[in-house]
């Protein structure tokens, strides 16, 4: 047998021919540059990705991706993920969704494709709004958020997808967003090397219909004081001047400043890794203004994939009653012979 | 009439076929002993069909009427179709069993009663005011009052088991007492109970124990004046087993499988009476089948669609209320042109419905229950040996044609036996499965628009002599394309809006369907070729509707009869066969869902016969059906 070197791609080789429809100045275009990018570097043959989505603006992706891709029904995405993750265990599965398809429509399979850990990458795209629909509030969207449908102001607690993709036992998720692209497509790479359920909330400006959202961290200026961003085994450390970071205080986190409060050694140091997912699921909860927002990867532990376990049962299976056997399988209960 | 010692020998009456019911509380094993009887009457060479009728309470309060449990088998020395209209023999265990279940039997039928279970609190359980063994209400049967607990208690009394445990035993001490009284060989079972309770030599000793005191009573005591006897029925030589309708599908798709070189998906999630099918294949992980117990039902139709997005043959099976929720699913099934399998067992609805309980009441459903123009493939298997059948069309024509496929089972014949004569694997149906590996286009950039003719591109939606497109599967290097929900431009693929377009492509994925016809079956009319009365069915009442065809045309009445196993499309001689007679009558479980697809497309001017009480035909209601039509001098009045 002979080895074949992947072929050298650029960006360009996963961009299809199709022309891109999402309005000037949405936030997708940024994320699709980025992955692009991320892919060019993987190594792993471009025919064995695919990309799968479900119904919104973030679900047209897969049709601007040269690569194998299905754009399904709404919020079912993981579920054909799933299911042709079962039929081609070797495939490199994505899938792309947005606050509603992923954790309003679908909230269902989404903690299920998690919890299962089968080995599909699910990438959500969060601009706390319905954007296809012109302009509704979503499962995201903060208290108080004035929409069409909530002319009031939003009256619906929001869900914390990260929190969600913790309790459902995702072994990796991460949070990144549209307007840092290096770190978007550091944290894709990440992704494609993760073996097992991964989840990946970026945030994503709507331009047309919640612009700036999402400014206290996308916004330069702002950034430093409102994100922090994760670096397994460095101490949480944030701020313009690199001196605020986060200390734990029995069970409750607190924002102290180094130097004043306490010393640098007084300061959490992250731990991706941990088994207890504990610590992932408080830094999912930090929220603007209390807390900053944190970017980067949660959590990331190895635990047996959906793929290989069933691949195990279906290898037990033929160890112990041998391949099957339709003549056999015929014969499995009282025969007679009429003569 | 009780029957107590008589005073002549018991001798042998022969008779043609027996019908017999075991009924008692869900927790007696009456489809434990059911299934036995049925057995060994294959195995002594009876023709056979059973009728499981069990609650959709697992095990409602004890001796209670909603906890009434029944089997009933129909063995016979001639070719039968049906589980029997009427019962010639009924076991009752308790006061509730009775009475939902005497109705159905015969004037003069034989009753075996647990007179045991016949104090104050069972009587006020299943709410008589008066104890019927008692207040001559039973005359009119044969009454036979047998003391099960006492004796069974006492058969067992030498074994190590507990009173409670030792009256699990009890349903074998009934079997014991009908095995004596039909002729039954007890070998049968004491083999199945040695491979059942073989760990357990306890339980299987005192079941051995109960089926022979049951049998040697019914010597000892000469229970009956006489025993039954019914003589092996004439059937086809072979190699024979008795098979249900979830085994058969779940047989068949395996084997279709296997002999198509194909992994199979089977996502799933537990609905009655489908489940049984998702347990055999679980079970069958050696034959390279891949099963999952999905989330919810949409989530099952999701990851079967998604298998077959990936290369292999994605199965979901389900009932009524899990085909409303898969049809999202379907439809992208129907718009990405995939194959699909969905195996719908019916039961009674609308809603919950009669879960237990059978119905032909999805056929409109299955043709018309999603949004927009969305033709699917349906067929409909016969009998449950004709579910192993209807596997390997399913399989076939899902993936010769890149459609969904509907396999409309019901509750009847899943659930329901009959023998089976085993097929010879080397004379089974190999469907062949092409996966391109390399573009399609033809021509240069100038022929078609979109660069549709451009050489060495692959095109999705570019279709074959009956207009099926072709299935690239991912993986494959250089045929990367993109599929999904909305309209696609033909040929490309690509996402198009065009308002021509769009009809064009309706009409086309209609015509694709429409195409099917020319791989499937004529319509083979039984009877009559050509007369006065054809009587029309589909699906699992083939057997009721023959059998009430066959005995009506003994009185020289011209009937044909058809049975639609193709639904979605229809024979391609339907019109032709419907051309050779005048009156048409349509039975159905159902308000009349066939009659209304063959009034419109047909022009006939079909009627129907219809029964909605989760519960199949009986035969004599198909003849009842059938007799209006006919003046005692066989002249057809369709007054």
């Amino acid at each position: 047998m002979t080895v074949t070197a992947l072929p050298t791609l650029k960006p360009a080789d996963f961009a299809s021919d199709q022309e891109i429809r999402w309005c000037p100045g949405c936030g997708d275009y940024s994320i699709l540059a980025q992955t692009r990018k991320a892919l060019s570097t993987v190594p792993f043959p471009k025919e064995k990705m695919v990309f799968i989505s479900g119904i919104g603006c973030s679900s047209r992706f897969p049709y601007y991706m040269n690569t194998y891709g299905f754009h399904t029904i709404h919020g079912r995405a993981p579920t054909f993920a799933t299911g042709l993750k079962l039929a081609q265990p070797d495939l490199m599965v994505w899938v792309v969704t947005g606050d509603g398809d992923g954790l309003s429509i679908g909230g269902n399979h989404l903690i299920h494709a998690l919890r299962r850990n089968i080995d599909i990458k699910i990438l959500l795209f969060n601009n706390e709004i319905y954007g296809l629909t012109k302009g509704q509030y979503s499962p995201t969207s903060r208290l108080g958020t004035r929409t069409k449908t909530s002319p009031g102001g939003s009256i619906d607690a929001p869900i914390r997808a990260l929190s969600l993709a913790l309790a459902a036992e995702a072994t990796f998720v991460a949070r990144t967003m549209d307007l840092d692209p290096a770190h978007t497509a550091s944290t894709l790479q990440r992704v494609a090397a993760h073996k097992g359920s991964a989840f990946v909330e970026i945030y994503q400006n709507c331009k047309i219909f919640n612009d700036g959202v999402f400014n206290y961290v996308t916004d330069k200026a702002l950034r430093s004081d409102n994100a922090l961003y994760l670096v397994h085994g460095k101490p949480m450390v944030f701020g313009k001047d690199n001196n605020k970071g986060i200390r734990l205080n029995g069970l409750d986190p607190e924002v102290v400043t180094i130097g004043k409060d306490c010393a640098l050694d007084d300061i959490m140091v992250h731990d991706e890794t941990a088994a207890n997912p504990t610590m992932a699921y408080l830094l999912s909860r930090f929220a603007y203004p209390d807390f900053p927002e944190v970017f980067g990867v949660l959590r990331n532990v190895s635990e047996p994939t959906y793929d290989e376990l069933m691949a195990k049962q279906m290898a037990d299976s033929l160890a112990k009653k041998g391949k099957g056997d339709l003549r056999k399988l015929f014969r499995n209960d009282d025969l007679w012979t009429v003569e | 009439m009780v029957v107590s010692a008589p005073a002549a020998p018991s001798r042998f009456e022969e008779v043609d076929s027996i019908t017999i019911r075991f009924a008692g509380d869900s927790g007696d094993g009456m489809q434990v002993v059911g299934t036995q009887l049925t057995n060994v009457s294959a195995i002594m060479g009876n023709d056979i069909a059973t009728f499981p009728d069990f609650p959709a309470e697992i095990r409602a309060p004890a001796g209670t009427l909603a906890g009434v449990s029944g089997f009933q088998v129909h063995f016979a020395s001639t070719d039968i179709h049906t589980p029997g209209d009427s019962l010639n023999c009924l076991v009752v265990m308790n006061p509730a069993a009775l009475k939902t279940n005497l109705k159905d039997l015969q004037p003069g039928g034989i009753l075996i009663v647990n007179a045991d279970s016949f104090g104050v609190t069972d009587l006020g359980k299943a709410k008589y005011a008066t104890n019927p063994l008692e207040d001559g209400s039973l005359k009119g049967y044969r009454i036979v009052k047998v003391a099960i607990d006492k004796l069974n208690r006492e058969a067992l009394k030498d074994s190590n088991l507990a009173i409670r445990d030792a009256d699990r035993c009890k349903n074998f001490f009934a079997l014991g007492l009908v095995f004596w009284m039909f002729e039954r060989s007890q070998e049968t079972t004491i083999k199945w109970l040695h491979a059942k309770f073989g760990k357990k030599p306890d339980i299987l000793q005192a079941n051995i124990s109960a089926l022979k005191a049951g049998y040697n009573y019914g010597e000892t005591v000469e229970l009956m004046p006489i025993q039954y006897r019914v003589a092996k029925a004439k059937i086809s030589p072979g190699t024979y087993r008795k098979i249900t309708g979830n085994e058969a599908l779940a047989m068949g798709l395996v084997a279709a499988c296997e002999l198509a070189n194909k992994t199979m998906v089977c996502a799933s999630y537990p609905i009655t009476p489908a489940t049984d099918v998702l347990h055999q294949l679980a079970d069958m992980k050696n034959f390279g089948v891949k099963t999952i117990q999905a989330e919810d039902e949409i989530a099952a139709v999701g990851m079967a669609l998604g298998a077959s997005y990936g290369g292999a043959i994605g199965i979901t099976g389900t009932s009524g209320p899990g085909v409303c929720l898969k049809s999202e699913a379907i439809n992208l099934a129907v718009m990405t042109e995939l194959p699909l399998v969905i195996i719908d067992v019916q039961r009674g609805g609308p809603s919950t419905g009669l879960p237990t309980k059978t119905e032909q009441s999805d056929l409109l459903q299955a043709f018309f229950g999603r949004n927009g123009e969305s033709p699917v493939a349906i067929i409909a298997p016969k009998t449950p040996g004709d579910c192993f059948n209807m596997a390997f069309e399913a399989i076939r024509i899902a993936t010769e044609f890149m459609v969904p496929i509907f396999i409309l089972s019901d509750g009847y014949i899943a659930n329901g036996a009959e023998p089976w004569l085993i097929p010879e694997v080397d004379n089974l149906p190999k469907i062949k499965i092409n996966h391109p590996t390399g573009p399609n286009s033809q021509g240069s950039s100038a022929t078609h628009e979109n660069g549709a003719g451009e050489p060495g591109k692959f095109l999705p939606y570019k279709r074959n002599e009956n207009l099926v497109r072709p299935w690239a599967i991912p993986g494959t290097i250089g045929l990367e394309h993109r599929i999904g929900g909305i309209e696609k431009q033909d040929v490309t693929g690509n996402i198009n809006y065009e308002p021509a377009n769009h009809e064009h492509m309706v009409w086309t994925r209609a015509q694709k369907v429409a195409n099917i016809a020319k791989t499937i079956p004529d319509l083979v009319v039984e009877g009559d070729q050509e007369g006065e009365l054809l009587v029309i069915g589909w699906g699992g009442t083939y057997g009721t509707i023959a059998t009430g065809v066959q005995k009506a045309r003994l009185n020289g009445w011209k009937i044909g009869q058809v049975h639609f196993q193709y639904l979605n499309p229809f024979p391609k001689n339907t019109a032709e066969v419907f051309q050779k007679f005048k009156y048409f009558l349509v039975p159905e479980l159902n308000r009349g869902q066939l009659l209304l697809l063959l009034r419109g497309t047909f022009l006939i001017d079909a009627k129907g016969l219809n029964k909605i009480q989760g519960k199949p035909f009986l035969v004599s209601e198909i003849m009842d059906g059938i007799k209006p039509y006919f003046h005692s001098n066989g002249n057809a009045d369709n007054s």
